[in-house]
């Protein structure tokens, strides 16, 4: 395992570094002068050439790139060309935000995704079964900007039911200690606001959670009837075991691990996604970060917001594949 | 000519016919009703889109003189059959005129994806060695971001518009195009015909491109079905962020992103482009699955 792991980190090297290549090159890339596309024609000439050495842009490109990396390493992402603040700064509240509602979709992916799965895979040919397919089928045809906007016509505009927008009741504001606000009302014990954020979750958390609900119930479904298929299985049942039982510790035991992939991956796409469901639902996470400062022309935020965003990505795959590994002690070997 | 021999020759014939891959998966993918029905819908939408200009009841551009603004924001009626928007433009039609947007980037995105990823897929399973490692690590990078982050980035790049997204669209998607032919020609190189093609003198090309390629197609012709169902999505997804399509497009996410204002006030102009997106993402996967199955019925349980 130690030696897996080894292997694991060194092959994230090159990654990292295609990676901050990349980003490095959004601002560079732009066709023309940066700087002038960034301010727009009208423009000064001395606030174009200000920017310019801003943001390095008259030193040999080498430079740049290795003063950046250097920078990154560092902790600094440079500053907000809109607020001037340092991106680093302005980030954190960001993050918590979206780590929150990414937290709340994958719960309500994987709780309703795998049980979904199983109970289709257990009574296959079921009317469940062909059902939770179904829905299943729309969950990954539907574009989820498309779901958020039907939730808030539906629950928060027709019935009333929740909040279509933000993360809290505006009137009462929660005083942030981890920036989990969930966390945060529990913290001090503050009941009311526990629920009142919890409501402000759910729409946009069920909107984000529905890809990979429908995509962890299928990868779920297959690799549950391939498992009960095996020797092993035969043998729990054979022993007198519950039907629940070898469901659930047997067969979901060796049926977990290609879920767990599944899982890991539909993270990232979750992290992405962010950029939608927070656009819709007015939610002040990084994804509506990165959105607003595309309208605004900030690419420095762009920038950082996109590489944050793919850093925790790769810590995510990182640790999945480590699991993986300690769950399938075989794929080590391979 | 001997009859026996007639007949034989027939059977023959009629023999290779039959068994021929294709074929037989052609009529394995008849027997299955739900692919036949996805296959149903992608034909209806990309009939909708070929006639848009004969069935549209008026064209989509607002600029034509029969718009009116004072028609704005109508409920469906007999005369506008899912309503009209803002502008006063009828929102069926613009739906029929986005039918052509939708399914032709998905499919455009899909072949550049297919074609770069088939042919850097081929040269790293091939040639093996640091082209397989280079290639192979750029895969692994491209990977390491969120898709859709991918492609807001380089549209961020390129500026927006419909053709970069759909440019954006078939790079990110490279890599799954690329890794899945690596695998293939992974395996197919070991087996004994291509030991045979090698014996006989073929040359490395023609190896690659008669024997290995046409072994690489299933895989690829399935997750190419089921990959214009993500392009569909992504596409409107970009536009909805007002990075791809731009005004008067009648682009559906584009159309999604313009009517959010009105969501309370007319919701027909949130729900009809929504449903148009839906079907036709559908539609090509139920008949990617179908394919899937077909194509492979090993996979099929």
């Amino acid at each position: 395992m130690f030696s897996y792991t080894v292997r694991r980190l060194l092959q994230l090297i090159p990654v990292l570094i295609g990676m901050s290549i990349i980003v490095f090159s959004i601002i560079r890339a732009i066709p023309g002068d940066p700087a002038l596309v960034i301010l727009g024609e009208r423009a000064t000439p001395e606030a174009v050439q200000e920017l310019r050495l801003q943001l390095g842009l008259d030193k040999p490109i080498t430079i740049q790139y290795l003063s950046y990396v250097y920078n990154v390493l560092t902790g600094d992402l440079g500053s907000s060309l809109r607020t001037k603040a340092p991106i680093m700064d302005e980030l954190g509240p960001y993050l918590m935000a979206t780590m929150e509602l990414t937290f709340v979709s994958i719960v309500i992916a994987v709780v309703v995704g795998v049980n979904a799965g199983i109970i289709a895979a257990w009574k296959k040919a079921s009317w469940f079964d062909y059902i939770a397919m179904l829905i299943a089928l729309i969950g990954v045809s539907m574009p989820i900007f498309w779901l958020g906007l039907m939730e808030q016509w539906v629950f928060a505009e027709n019935l009333g039911l929740l909040p279509s927008t933000g993360r809290m009741n505006p009137r009462e504001p929660i005083e942030a200690i981890t920036g989990l606000y969930l966390l945060d009302t529990l913290l001090i014990g503050n009941w009311d606001g526990f629920w009142d954020v919890l409501k402000h979750l759910i729409l946009p958390g069920i909107a984000l959670g529905t890809i990979p609900m429908a995509i962890i119930a299928r990868m779920t479904r297959s690799s549950m009837l391939e498992v009960m298929k095996s020797d092993y299985v035969r043998t729990a049942r054979a022993k007198g075991l519950s039907e629940f039982w070898v469901i659930y510790k047997h067969a979901l035991k060796n049926a977990f691990a290609p879920v767990m992939t599944v899982i890991g991956l539909q993270i990232g796409q979750l992290l992405g996604g962010a950029v939608l469901t927070e656009t819709i639902f007015g939610w002040p996470g990084i994804g509506r970060y990165i959105f607003d400062a595309i309208s605004f022309r900030d690419y420095p935020v762009v920038q950082s917001g996109i590489l944050v965003i793919s850093a925790i990505f790769v810590m995510i795959n990182l640790i999945v594949d480590l699991l993986y590994a300690w769950l399938d002690p075989r794929i080590q070997f391979k | 000519m001997n009859p026996a021999i007639q007949v034989h020759s027939e059977t023959v014939r009629g023999i290779r016919k039959g068994s021929s891959p294709w074929t037989e998966a052609w009529k394995r993918l008849r027997k299955q009703k739900s692919a036949l029905f996805g296959l149903g819908m992608i034909l209806f939408f990309v009939l909708t889109g070929l006639l848009a200009t004969v069935i549209a009841p008026e064209p989509y551009d607002v600029n034509h003189p029969i718009y009116n603004p004072e028609n704005g924001l109508k409920s469906p009626s007999s005369e506008h059959w899912f309503g009209t928007d803002d502008l006063g433009r009828d929102i069926f039609s613009r739906i029929l005129f986005g039918a052509r947007i939708s399914l032709w980037v998905g499919f455009f995105s899909v072949a550049g994806s297919i074609v770069i990823g088939t042919l850097l897929g081929l040269l790293a399973g091939f040639y093996g060695k640091w082209v397989d490692t280079i290639i192979s690590r750029i895969f692994d990078i491209m990977l390491a971001f969120p898709s859709i982050l991918l492609a807001i980035a380089i549209v961020t790049v390129l500026g927006p518009s419909l053709f970069n997204a759909l440019l954006a669209i078939a790079i990110i998607n490279i890599p799954t195009y690329g890794r899945l032919v690596r695998s293939r020609v992974l395996s197919v190189k070991e087996e004994e015909y291509i030991t045979a093609a090698r014996v006989i003198g073929m040359s490395g090309s023609r190896i690659l491109f008669q024997h290995v390629l046409p072994n690489c197609l299933a895989p690829i012709i399935v997750q190419g079905t089921l990959g214009i169902a993500t392009a569909i999505i992504e596409a409107a997804a970009l536009s909805f962020l007002g990075l791809g399509a731009q005004a008067p497009q009648p682009e559906w996410g584009k159309m999604l992103s313009d009517a959010r204002p009105y969501l309370t006030t007319a919701p027909w102009t949130m729900i009809f482009p929504g449903v148009a997106i839906m079907l036709t993402v559908l539609g090509f996967n139920l008949f990617g699955d179908g394919v899937r199955d077909a194509l492979d019925p090993k996979l099929k349980q």
